[in-house]
Protein backbone atom coordinates (compact mmCIF):
# COMPACT_ATOMS: atom_id res chain seq x y z
CA UNK A 1 0.00 0.00 0.00
CA UNK A 2 2.74 2.20 0.52
CA UNK A 3 3.85 1.87 -2.46
CA UNK A 4 0.79 3.17 -3.88
CA UNK A 5 1.20 6.55 -1.88
CA UNK A 6 3.25 8.91 -3.31
CA UNK A 7 5.21 11.64 -1.54
CA UNK A 8 4.58 14.82 0.52
CA UNK A 9 4.32 17.81 -2.03
CA UNK A 10 4.97 20.09 0.73
CA UNK A 11 3.71 20.09 4.65
CA UNK A 12 0.60 21.25 4.83
CA UNK A 13 -0.57 21.34 1.40
CA UNK A 14 -1.32 17.12 2.12
CA UNK A 15 0.28 13.98 -0.18
CA UNK A 16 -1.74 12.56 -2.21
CA UNK A 17 -2.01 9.11 -3.58
CA UNK A 18 -2.26 7.33 -6.46
CA UNK A 19 -5.81 7.66 -8.79
CA UNK A 20 -5.72 4.27 -8.71
CA UNK A 21 -5.51 3.89 -4.68
CA UNK A 22 -8.29 6.19 -4.71
CA UNK A 23 -10.44 3.73 -6.83
CA UNK A 24 -9.85 1.31 -4.40
CA UNK A 25 -10.67 3.45 -1.51
CA UNK A 26 -14.03 3.80 -3.42
CA UNK A 27 -14.28 0.05 -3.80
CA UNK A 28 -14.22 -0.62 -0.21
CA UNK A 29 -16.62 1.87 0.84
CA UNK A 30 -18.79 0.35 -1.64
CA UNK A 31 -18.41 -2.95 0.00
CA UNK A 32 -18.91 -2.40 3.64
CA UNK A 33 -22.05 -0.57 2.65
CA UNK A 34 -23.28 -3.51 0.55
CA UNK A 35 -22.19 -5.50 3.79
CA UNK A 36 -23.91 -3.03 6.09
CA UNK A 37 -27.61 -3.17 4.51
CA UNK A 38 -26.98 -7.06 4.04
CA UNK A 39 -26.42 -6.92 7.62
CA UNK A 40 -30.30 -5.40 8.43
CA UNK A 41 -32.06 -7.94 6.70
CA UNK A 42 -30.08 -11.27 7.98
CA UNK A 43 -32.60 -12.28 11.06
CA UNK A 44 -29.69 -14.29 12.46
CA UNK A 45 -27.43 -11.20 13.04
CA UNK A 46 -30.11 -9.32 14.98
CA UNK A 47 -28.45 -9.79 18.23
CA UNK A 48 -25.01 -8.73 16.73
CA UNK A 49 -26.35 -6.06 14.42
CA UNK A 50 -25.40 -2.88 16.36
CA UNK A 51 -22.10 -3.79 17.40
CA UNK A 52 -21.67 -4.93 13.45
CA UNK A 53 -23.27 -1.91 12.19
CA UNK A 54 -20.97 0.50 14.77
CA UNK A 55 -17.67 -0.69 13.04
CA UNK A 56 -18.76 -0.67 9.71
CA UNK A 57 -19.59 2.66 10.20
CA UNK A 58 -16.53 3.81 12.02
CA UNK A 59 -14.45 1.78 9.41
CA UNK A 60 -15.97 3.66 6.53
CA UNK A 61 -15.78 7.07 8.60
CA UNK A 62 -11.93 6.62 9.33
CA UNK A 63 -11.34 5.23 5.34
CA UNK A 64 -12.79 9.22 4.42
CA UNK A 65 -11.13 10.93 6.92
CA UNK A 66 -7.71 9.33 6.51
CA UNK A 67 -7.13 8.83 2.61
CA UNK A 68 -9.83 10.94 1.12
CA UNK A 69 -9.38 13.87 3.49
CA UNK A 70 -5.56 13.17 3.94
CA UNK A 71 -5.02 13.14 7.40
CA UNK A 72 -2.59 9.87 6.78
CA UNK A 73 -0.53 12.18 4.96
CA UNK A 74 -0.89 15.66 6.32
CA UNK A 75 0.34 17.41 9.24
CA UNK A 76 -0.23 16.64 12.78
CA UNK A 77 -1.83 19.61 13.94
CA UNK A 78 -4.90 19.03 10.90
CA UNK A 79 -5.65 15.73 12.72
CA UNK A 80 -5.34 17.75 16.23
CA UNK A 81 -8.01 20.10 14.94
CA UNK A 82 -10.28 18.05 13.79
CA UNK A 83 -10.15 15.09 16.90
CA UNK A 84 -10.40 18.16 19.38
CA UNK A 85 -14.02 18.47 17.63
CA UNK A 86 -14.55 14.35 17.47
CA UNK A 87 -13.95 13.95 20.68
CA UNK A 88 -16.19 16.64 21.82
CA UNK A 89 -18.81 15.59 19.67
CA UNK A 90 -18.38 11.86 20.89
CA UNK A 91 -18.85 12.32 24.50
CA UNK A 92 -21.58 14.67 24.30
CA UNK A 93 -23.56 12.12 22.64
CA UNK A 94 -22.69 9.54 24.00
CA UNK A 95 -23.45 11.19 27.41
CA UNK A 96 -27.00 12.19 26.73
CA UNK A 97 -27.80 8.82 25.15
CA UNK A 98 -26.63 7.14 28.55
CA UNK A 99 -28.22 10.22 30.63
CA UNK A 100 -31.94 9.68 28.96
CA UNK A 101 -31.79 6.04 27.53
CA UNK A 102 -29.45 3.88 29.69
CA UNK A 103 -29.76 5.60 33.50
CA UNK A 104 -33.80 5.69 33.16
CA UNK A 105 -33.63 1.81 32.46
CA UNK A 106 -31.84 1.42 35.52
CA UNK A 107 -33.87 3.24 37.41
CA UNK A 108 -31.48 5.86 38.66
CA UNK B 1 9.62 28.21 8.53
CA UNK B 2 11.99 27.53 5.41
CA UNK B 3 8.93 25.73 3.60
CA UNK B 4 6.77 28.41 4.46
CA UNK B 5 9.56 30.63 2.69
CA UNK B 6 10.38 28.50 -0.47
CA UNK B 7 6.64 28.61 -1.54
CA UNK B 8 5.99 32.46 -0.67
CA UNK B 9 5.44 32.92 -3.94
CA UNK B 10 2.20 31.55 -4.19
CA UNK B 11 -1.02 33.55 -3.40
CA UNK B 12 -2.19 31.54 -0.06
CA UNK B 13 -1.47 33.10 3.50
CA UNK B 14 0.67 30.99 5.60
CA UNK B 15 0.16 30.53 9.67
CA UNK B 16 3.39 30.75 12.44
CA UNK B 17 3.12 27.30 12.03
CA UNK B 18 4.05 27.15 8.37
CA UNK B 19 1.07 25.83 7.30
CA UNK B 20 -1.54 27.68 4.79
CA UNK B 21 -4.29 29.77 6.98
CA UNK B 22 -6.97 28.39 5.14
CA UNK B 23 -7.08 25.15 5.69
CA UNK B 24 -5.77 25.73 9.48
CA UNK B 25 -8.99 27.61 9.58
CA UNK B 26 -11.21 25.03 7.76
CA UNK B 27 -10.03 22.52 10.01
CA UNK B 28 -10.75 23.97 12.66
CA UNK B 29 -14.23 24.94 11.09
CA UNK B 30 -15.29 21.51 10.65
CA UNK B 31 -14.19 20.26 14.57
CA UNK B 32 -16.75 23.08 15.15
CA UNK B 33 -19.17 21.17 12.88
CA UNK B 34 -18.83 17.94 14.13
CA UNK B 35 -20.07 19.86 17.45
CA UNK B 36 -22.92 21.02 15.92
CA UNK B 37 -24.24 18.13 13.72
CA UNK B 38 -23.43 15.88 16.98
CA UNK B 39 -25.78 17.67 18.67
CA UNK B 40 -28.51 17.49 16.11
CA UNK B 41 -27.99 13.67 16.18
CA UNK B 42 -28.17 13.33 19.93
CA UNK B 43 -31.40 15.23 19.92
CA UNK B 44 -32.61 12.67 17.49
CA UNK B 45 -30.88 9.43 19.29
CA UNK B 46 -32.48 11.24 22.78
CA UNK B 47 -36.24 11.32 21.13
CA UNK B 48 -35.96 7.82 20.00
CA UNK B 49 -38.96 5.26 20.65
CA UNK B 50 -40.30 8.44 22.39
CA UNK B 51 -43.19 9.20 19.81
CA UNK B 52 -46.48 8.30 20.80
CA UNK B 53 -48.19 8.64 18.05
CA UNK B 54 -47.31 7.26 14.16
CA UNK B 55 -45.55 6.75 11.15
CA UNK B 56 -42.78 5.15 13.42
CA UNK B 57 -39.27 5.11 11.90
CA UNK B 58 -39.83 1.10 11.00
CA UNK B 59 -42.99 1.78 8.98
CA UNK B 60 -42.01 4.61 6.92
CA UNK B 61 -37.76 4.53 6.43
CA UNK B 62 -36.99 3.55 3.37
CA UNK B 63 -33.39 1.17 3.15
CA UNK B 64 -33.22 0.18 -0.08
CA UNK B 65 -34.16 3.50 -1.16
CA UNK B 66 -31.53 5.48 1.00
CA UNK B 67 -28.82 2.75 0.74
CA UNK B 68 -28.39 3.91 -3.17
CA UNK B 69 -28.34 7.61 -2.31
CA UNK B 70 -25.40 6.60 0.41
CA UNK B 71 -23.75 4.90 -2.12
CA UNK B 72 -23.99 8.21 -4.81
CA UNK B 73 -22.60 10.41 -2.12
CA UNK B 74 -19.59 7.98 -1.55
CA UNK B 75 -18.80 8.23 -4.99
CA UNK B 76 -19.33 11.79 -5.06
CA UNK B 77 -16.28 11.84 -2.59
CA UNK B 78 -14.16 9.64 -4.76
CA UNK B 79 -15.05 11.99 -7.99
CA UNK B 80 -14.24 14.76 -5.27
CA UNK B 81 -10.68 13.62 -4.53
CA UNK B 82 -10.10 12.39 -8.07
CA UNK B 83 -10.74 16.27 -9.03
CA UNK B 84 -8.08 17.21 -6.62
CA UNK B 85 -6.09 14.55 -8.08
CA UNK B 86 -6.55 16.21 -11.45
CA UNK B 87 -6.13 19.79 -10.30
CA UNK B 88 -2.71 19.20 -8.53
CA UNK B 89 -1.40 17.12 -11.93
CA UNK B 90 -2.48 20.45 -14.06
CA UNK B 91 -4.80 17.92 -15.77
CA UNK B 92 -8.03 20.19 -16.53
CA UNK B 93 -10.18 18.15 -19.00
CA UNK B 94 -9.81 15.51 -16.15
CA UNK B 95 -10.82 18.22 -13.48
CA UNK B 96 -13.92 19.16 -15.23
CA UNK B 97 -14.74 15.43 -15.78
CA UNK B 98 -14.54 14.95 -11.74
CA UNK B 99 -15.73 18.44 -10.44
CA UNK B 100 -18.92 17.59 -12.93
CA UNK B 101 -18.89 14.44 -11.35
CA UNK B 102 -19.11 15.49 -7.93
CA UNK B 103 -22.02 18.08 -8.71
CA UNK B 104 -23.93 15.18 -10.81
CA UNK B 105 -24.03 12.90 -7.87
CA UNK B 106 -24.37 15.72 -5.13
CA UNK B 107 -27.57 16.72 -7.04
CA UNK B 108 -28.69 12.98 -7.41
CA UNK B 109 -28.51 12.56 -3.50
CA UNK B 110 -30.50 16.05 -2.94
CA UNK B 111 -32.91 14.30 -5.61
CA UNK B 112 -33.18 11.38 -3.55
CA UNK B 113 -33.79 13.23 -0.36
CA UNK B 114 -36.50 15.27 -2.12
CA UNK B 115 -38.56 12.41 -2.86
CA UNK B 116 -38.48 10.43 0.48
CA UNK B 117 -39.25 14.32 1.80
CA UNK B 118 -41.96 14.38 -0.51
CA UNK B 119 -42.87 10.49 0.06
CA UNK B 120 -42.77 10.93 4.07
CA UNK B 121 -45.36 14.25 3.57
CA UNK B 122 -47.78 12.16 1.76
CA UNK B 123 -47.26 9.66 4.10
CA UNK B 124 -48.53 11.86 7.01
CA UNK B 125 -45.21 12.22 8.84
CA UNK B 126 -44.16 16.12 8.99
CA UNK B 127 -42.10 18.36 11.21
CA UNK B 128 -44.80 18.36 13.43
CA UNK B 129 -47.00 15.05 13.45
CA UNK B 130 -44.37 13.51 16.51
CA UNK B 131 -40.47 13.82 17.75
CA UNK B 132 -39.48 11.28 15.21
CA UNK B 133 -40.27 13.79 12.34
CA UNK B 134 -38.97 17.12 14.26
CA UNK B 135 -35.53 15.44 14.97
CA UNK B 136 -35.30 13.31 11.41
CA UNK B 137 -36.37 16.12 9.57
CA UNK B 138 -34.37 19.13 11.15
CA UNK B 139 -31.35 16.53 11.56
CA UNK B 140 -31.20 15.52 7.92
CA UNK B 141 -32.51 18.80 6.57
CA UNK B 142 -29.67 20.41 8.37
CA UNK B 143 -27.39 17.58 5.98
CA UNK B 144 -29.19 18.24 3.22
CA UNK B 145 -29.02 21.76 2.96
CA UNK B 146 -25.05 21.42 3.62
CA UNK B 147 -24.90 19.44 0.50
CA UNK B 148 -26.57 21.98 -1.17
CA UNK B 149 -24.08 24.61 -0.27
CA UNK B 150 -21.42 21.94 -1.08
CA UNK B 151 -23.10 21.45 -4.71
CA UNK B 152 -23.13 25.21 -5.23
CA UNK B 153 -19.36 25.83 -3.80
CA UNK B 154 -18.37 22.62 -6.70
CA UNK B 155 -20.61 24.39 -9.94
CA UNK B 156 -18.39 27.81 -8.77
CA UNK B 157 -15.22 25.50 -8.55
CA UNK B 158 -16.15 23.85 -12.16
CA UNK B 159 -16.99 27.62 -13.76
CA UNK B 160 -13.96 28.69 -12.42
CA UNK B 161 -11.68 25.54 -13.76
CA UNK B 162 -13.84 25.94 -17.16
CA UNK B 163 -12.44 29.32 -17.44
CA UNK B 164 -8.79 28.14 -16.75
CA UNK B 165 -8.67 29.67 -13.29
CA UNK B 166 -7.84 26.47 -11.47
CA UNK B 167 -4.47 25.14 -11.47
CA UNK B 168 -2.05 23.71 -9.62
CA UNK B 169 -1.05 26.47 -8.23
CA UNK B 170 -4.59 27.10 -7.29
CA UNK B 171 -5.34 23.31 -5.77
CA UNK B 172 -5.47 24.12 -2.43
CA UNK B 173 -8.58 26.22 -3.35
CA UNK B 174 -10.42 22.69 -4.75
CA UNK B 175 -8.35 20.81 -1.49
CA UNK B 176 -10.89 23.19 1.29
CA UNK B 177 -13.93 22.55 -0.96
CA UNK B 178 -12.78 18.88 -0.93
CA UNK B 179 -13.11 18.62 3.17
CA UNK B 180 -16.33 19.98 2.76
CA UNK B 181 -17.42 17.51 0.88
CA UNK B 182 -15.97 14.91 2.58
CA UNK B 183 -17.10 16.13 5.71
CA UNK B 184 -20.82 16.56 4.37
CA UNK B 185 -19.49 12.48 3.46
CA UNK B 186 -18.86 11.32 6.97
CA UNK B 187 -21.57 13.00 8.52
CA UNK B 188 -23.92 11.05 5.95
CA UNK B 189 -21.73 7.82 6.78
CA UNK B 190 -23.01 8.64 10.87
CA UNK B 191 -26.74 9.36 9.71
CA UNK B 192 -27.03 6.45 7.62
CA UNK B 193 -26.39 4.46 10.41
CA UNK B 194 -27.79 5.94 13.32
CA UNK B 195 -30.62 6.51 11.85
CA UNK B 196 -31.74 4.61 9.00
CA UNK B 197 -30.19 1.02 10.11
CA UNK B 198 -29.89 1.04 14.03
CA UNK B 199 -33.99 1.51 14.24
Amino acid sequence: MSSEVATHVQEGNGGHASPGFYWAIGGILTVITAVEVAIFYIPALAGAMVPLLLTASATKFLLVVMFFMHLKFDSKIFSGLFLAGMVLATFMTVALTVLFHVLPRLGA
Amino acid sequence: MAEATAVAHDDHHYSSTGLPSWKVGFWAFIGSECLFFASLISTYLVYKGRSVTGPFPEEILNIPLTSVSTFILLMSSLSMVLALDAVQRGNRRLTLIWLAGVIVLGAGFLGFQAYEFNHFVHEGLTLGTNVFGSSFFVLTGFHGAHVTAGVIWMITLWILAARGKIGPADSLKVEVAGLYWHFVDIVWIVIFTLVYLIQ
